[in-house]
């Protein structure tokens, strides 16, 4: 581990003026600090500030960045209004670390691929222009949807899948002090040539909040498949919320995780199933358009036989068609 | 006074006549409460003086030489005490009861994660910060990372027996199948450490490791000192599982450290350093063949295996050592191809050989039952051999038989249907068994006993406790043999100034170590009996009293100094005369989704059958230990090397998938009561590694039976059900 500066922030404007990383819950960062993975000349642990409140807010939530994840998942606004999230916090990591852990660090965590971790394997990610190790290596974590030449990383996150599903609002501190909202299928960006660069976050903004719509109508579904029953990420995971009116599908969004660099959601995908009647016919056609352009890696290629068993699965169950397992 | 024993021919069994009460008691271990409130010192975890701390850097090529390092640069930085390289170095652990130096490579490569320098300064940040910034030069060489392609491929011929080739053709039954187990990683909880101080010629190290009389010859061999010079403490091991047997890099590389700066060093590997630089269970590719009349008898086996080391390590996993005896069949045939790899050193990972063997015999025999419709608890029964079907020599106690039946009876065996019958909603159900065997040998092992004037007792040894219940058997075969409470009885353990010990390991311990503190025990009878004038066979001891001719006198009174007795027990004439093995019987339910290929155990038995029990408690918590270890093997766990340069890429313990709490179900562990006479002594044999044998099969086996999916190459990830769904 580098020697670095530590300061500690007692407001937002000490975070975003401070020229430093940013640590709360230190459940990734530390981690990947003890590797030099990330090895940052500056801290600021912002885990003072007032931003762990849960409020009322325009109809849905504000959640505060430094709400922890078993707060989060255990607060029964969310357990009533928005179990599909609820379900996706506790189906991450370890009691204690879903202890520790944030809101907003959730968001910002790295990328599982071992190549990442690893200071002596090339990776673009890592060490921009390095290269991609994970290509031609073990490939079983890694991406089947919007990966490049350059990155085939997945992002480990199951909250973020779940606010990807909600449509939730990121709420940003400028370093000018502003504030602005960034709806979460805005905030993700795909590798490209840039893999290094995660998020639409500028140097030294701050998450303070995330703010969830009014609770969507319909059923809501999280669901991970892993290689363990618990403390492992994701081989893929969906969640769905389906409303079903009068024997159709009025509305319905799908996020998935453990498929590529971000929590993905296609609009195409919801498209082809609103309005239609729910059969499995047509949960393989939406199938077909999520993955269309899906490219396996070698000993990743199961996924995409897996993504389309669970998205079946999970749209069966959200819209009536099969009870749960 | 020294007790002697060769283990030439059974012994009386003095234990069921002693009458304390107190061995086979599940007694709680002495020392769990330390343990589990931080107070019990691990080796990471004692400090010294003006101790300086070193980190281990790694090589970052599967094949060379080192050609330089820019050591000024990093001896400039911040704390930086030394940088050593080559020399003494080791290239990786000694194989167990090596008793010797492992290979001393100087700037040679052999594989990716080879320890190469020793990096010290005055605190841990510094010295990780400087092995970060260690940059080693190579001149690489071709490298040879994959065990199928691998240009140098050893065989060793095991066994042709009658003709193999001809049963096959003339069976009423068989089957001809491959299977592949891939690589483990022993993963301790606690990380391999040493704390290295000289005193002149003396080094004292305080270390992690489990035989500690082998480990002072290798640290010894390795420094090129005398081994009287070389003392180690290990008194308490967070788990072993064959890692820790022989002496590790960072012993090594601690006491040259030590040595240069004449300060104490401390090296304690990081959790990655563990999976690189400590032992790997070879990967298997496997292939049994089994011929079988219209009975079910067997009349051949086959079992042809590859599996993979380092260039001139002479470790090879010995995959079919159960299969040697556990089923008759009299034409047999076995063959071992050793791929010479460049990856981390092959070695003894918890129950080598039968880990991984048992996973494809096991599985063979329920394909065999079910292309007969037989039951394949009734097709192992058939199966159980006379004689040994190689040696022809007898066995000694063997109850798989009894492990089998009462094991079905207990598990509701006879509840089990046929492949996709039991379904609840997405779930399929299915039952499963495989058989248990492990190998049972002893190892020479001496202990010392001292009974004091107060009445208590104190057990010396070098033996260690690795997690498995040492001080408590130990102290309960002492306060058994000497009539004591088990709050009279002391023992001290880890030390290589006391008596030497077999060491932990190969599942010998308890019954070699114990075998030496029951002599040494029984040599302070011999001399109580003396003092009160009777014959050793009309003493009795219990309470503190010693009671002989219908006289009881206190051991208080008796005794005016302390006595001191030293057991020495050495393997005999039955080892050889009589095959020996612990058995045992596993049962296993699993969901498997039909959606997803996640498999779930659901509920697991096994039953044992290992000679006399010493502690039912540590004895079915070792139950417990292999019947997880055999979760993980069948389910998650796998070492995956990088096809290009053999690098392990999940070399921490969220990646490299051990069960968690949630993979685990209810376990049942049935002990069945059993005296295995040619065994020791104490007629008790080995437990910790028969846990793990076989239980995996069962798990597949189960999966099977739920869906109707074979799975041949372990683990059962959700992508192989996935596959065949």
């Amino acid at each position: 581990m580098k020697p670095f500066d530590y300061l500690r922030a007692s407001a937002p404007d000490d975070a975003t003026r401070a020229d430093a990383t940013i640590i709360a819950g230190g459940t990734n960062l530390l981690d990947l600090m003890k590797l030099q993975v990330m090895s940052p000349d500056r801290l600021v642990d912002i885990t003072r500030l007032d931003l762990d409140h849960i409020e009322d807010h325009e109809g849905g939530l504000r959640i505060g960045a430094l709400v922890t994840n078993s707060d989060l998942a255990a607060d029964d606004r969310i357990r009533r209004d928005y179990p599909v999230l609820s379900r996706a916090l506790l189906a991450g990591a370890s009691g204690q670390l879903r202890n520790k852990a944030t809101t907003g660090g959730n968001l910002l965590q790295r990328t599982r691929c071992p190549y990442f971790t690893d200071t002596a394997q090339p990776c673009n990610k890592r060490e921009p222009g390095s290269g991609c190790a994970a290509i031609g290596g073990q490939t079983r974590l890694h991406a089947i949807l919007g990966a490049s030449e350059h990155c085939i990383a997945t992002h480990p996150s199951d909250m973020a899948v779940a606010m990807q599903a909600l449509g939730a609002e990121i709420e940003i501190q400028e370093t000018t002090g502003a504030t602005r909202r960034v709806s979460i299928r805005e905030f993700y960006r795909l590798p490209g040539d840039t893999p290094h660069i995660e998020t639409v976050l500028a140097p030294g903004e701050l998450i303070t909040a995330v703010i969830l719509p009014a609770p969507p109508k319909g059923r809501q579904v999280y669901r991970k498949v892993r290689d363990r029953a618990s403390y492992a990420f994701a081989l893929v995971s969906v969640a769905a919320i389906v409303d079903v009116q009068d024997g159709r599908i009025a509305a319905a969004t799908l996020a998935f995780g453990g498929l590529a660099h971000k929590p993905w959601h296609d609009p195409a995908v919801d498209r082809a199933l609103e309005g239609a009647e729910p059969t499995p016919e047509l949960f393989d056609a939406a199938a077909d358009v999520l993955l269309a352009d899906a490219v396996g890696q070698g000993s990743n290629d199961f996924k995409i036989v897996l993504a389309r068993r669970t998205m079946k699965a999970v749209l069966a169950e959200a819209t009536g068609l099969k009870e749960a397992a | 006074m020294t007790r002697h024993l060769r283990m030439d021919e059974p012994q009386a069994r003095l234990l069921d006549e002693t009458g304390q009460g107190v061995l086979s008691t599940p007694l709680p271990r002495p020392e769990g409460p330390l343990k589990v409130t931080g107070r019990a010192r691990y080796a990471a975890e004692v400090t010294m003086p003006d101790m300086a701390v070193g980190v281990l850097v790694r090589a970052t090529i599967p094949a060379g030489r080192v050609t330089g390092m820019n050591t000024s640069e990093v001896m400039a930085m911040p704390g930086v005490l030394g940088v050593w390289h080559g020399g003494k170095m080791l290239r990786n652990p000694a194989q167990g009861t090596a008793n010797a130096a492992p290979v001393q490579p100087g700037d040679k490569v052999a594989y990716y994660g080879q320890p190469i320098a020793v990096v010290v300064a005055e605190t841990f940040e510094d010295a990780r910060a400087a092995g970060q910034a260690l940059k080693i030069a190579y001149a690489p060489s071709n490298a040879e990372p994959d065990p199928d392609t691998a240009a140098t491929v050893e065989t060793a011929e095991g066994l042709d027996q009658g003709d193999l080739e001809a049963a096959m053709d003339s069976a009423a039954y068989s089957i001809d199948a491959a299977y592949t187990t891939p690589g483990h990683s022993s993963a301790p909880m606690e990380p391999h450490a040493a704390l290295a101080a000289w005193e002149g010629d003396n080094l004292v190290v305080h270390g992690s490791y489990q035989m500690l009389k082998y480990n002072v010859n290798e640290l010894a061999d390795s420094l090129g000192i005398p081994p009287e010079n070389v003392r180690i403490h290990a008194p308490y091991v967070g788990g072993g599982f064959g890692s820790k047997l022989g002496i590790a890099p960072e012993a090594v590389a601690a006491s040259i450290a030590s040595k240069e700066l004449g300060r104490p060093v401390r090296v304690a590997m990081a959790r990655q350093d563990v999976f690189e630089m400590t032992m790997r269970r070879s990967e298997t590719r496997q292939r049994v063949r089994l011929a079988a009349g219209v009975d079910g008898v067997l009349t051949g086996l086959g079992h042809e295996d590859r599996v993979s080391n380092l260039p001139g390590e002479s470790f090879a996993e010995p995959t079919v050592q159960a299969t040697h005896f556990l089923y008759g069949g009299e034409n047999r045939r076995y063959v071992q191809e050793i791929a010479r790899v460049n990856r981390t050193c092959a070695g003894s990972v918890r129950a080598p050989g039968e880990a991984v063997g048992m996973l494809a015999l096991e599985n063979a025999m329920d394909e065999l039952a079910e292309a007969m419709h037989v039951d394949p608890v009734d097709l192992r029964l058939r199966n159980i051999p006379d004689t040994h079907p190689e040696s022809g020599v007898p066995y000694s106690a063997r109850s798989l038989a009894e492990c089998l039946r009462d094991g079905a009876e207990r598990f509701g065996w006879s509840e089990r249907g046929l492949p996709g019958e039991r379904r609840e909603g997405e779930w399929l159900i299915g039952m499963g068994v495989a058989s248990a065997a492990r190998a049972n040998f002893i190892m020479e092992s001496e202990a010392r006993v001292t009974l004091n004037p107060d009445g208590t007792a104190l057990v010396e040894t070098d033996m260690t406790d690795i997690g498995t219940g040492s001080y408590a058997i130990l102290g309960q075969i002492a306060a058994e043999m000497l009539g004591l409470p088990m709050d009279k009885v002391k023992v001290d353990l880890g030390d290589s100034a006391m008596p030497p010990a077999s060491g932990s390991g190969g599942s010998f311990g308890a019954a070699s170590a114990g075998s030496s503190v029951y002599l040494a025990a029984q040599e302070i009878r011999a001399e109580i009996a003396r003092k009160l004038d009777c014959a050793d066979d009309d003493l009795t001891l219990r309470d503190g009293n010693a009671v002989a001719d219908n006289r009881k006198t206190a051991l208080t009174e008796l005794i005016d100094a302390p006595m001191v007795g030293h057991g020495h027990l050495e393997p005999g004439k039955t080892a050889e005369s009589h095959s020996q093995a612990g058995y045992g019987a596993h049962f296993s339910e699993v969901a498997v989704n039909e959606v997803t290929g996640e498999v779930r155990v659901r509920r697991m038995l096994s039953a044992f059958a290992v000679g006399r029990v010493l502690n039912q408690r540590t004895a079915t918590s070792q139950g417990h230990g292999g019947m997880i270890w055999g979760i993980g093997t069948a389910l998650t766990e796998e070492l995956q090397h990088d096809p290009r340069d053999g690098r392990i890429v999940n070399r921490d313990l969220a990646e490299y998938h051990v069960p968690v709490n949630l993979d685990v179900p209810d376990l049942d562990v049935m002990l069945i009561e059993e005296r295995d006479d040619e065994s020791s002594p104490i007629q008790a044999k080995g437990i910790g590694e028969l846990g793990l044998s076989g239980v995996g099969a069962a798990i597949t086996n189960a999966i099977y039976n739920a869906c109707g999916v074979r799975v041949r190459d372990y683990p059962a990830t959700p992508d192989k059900i996935l596959a065949a769904l």
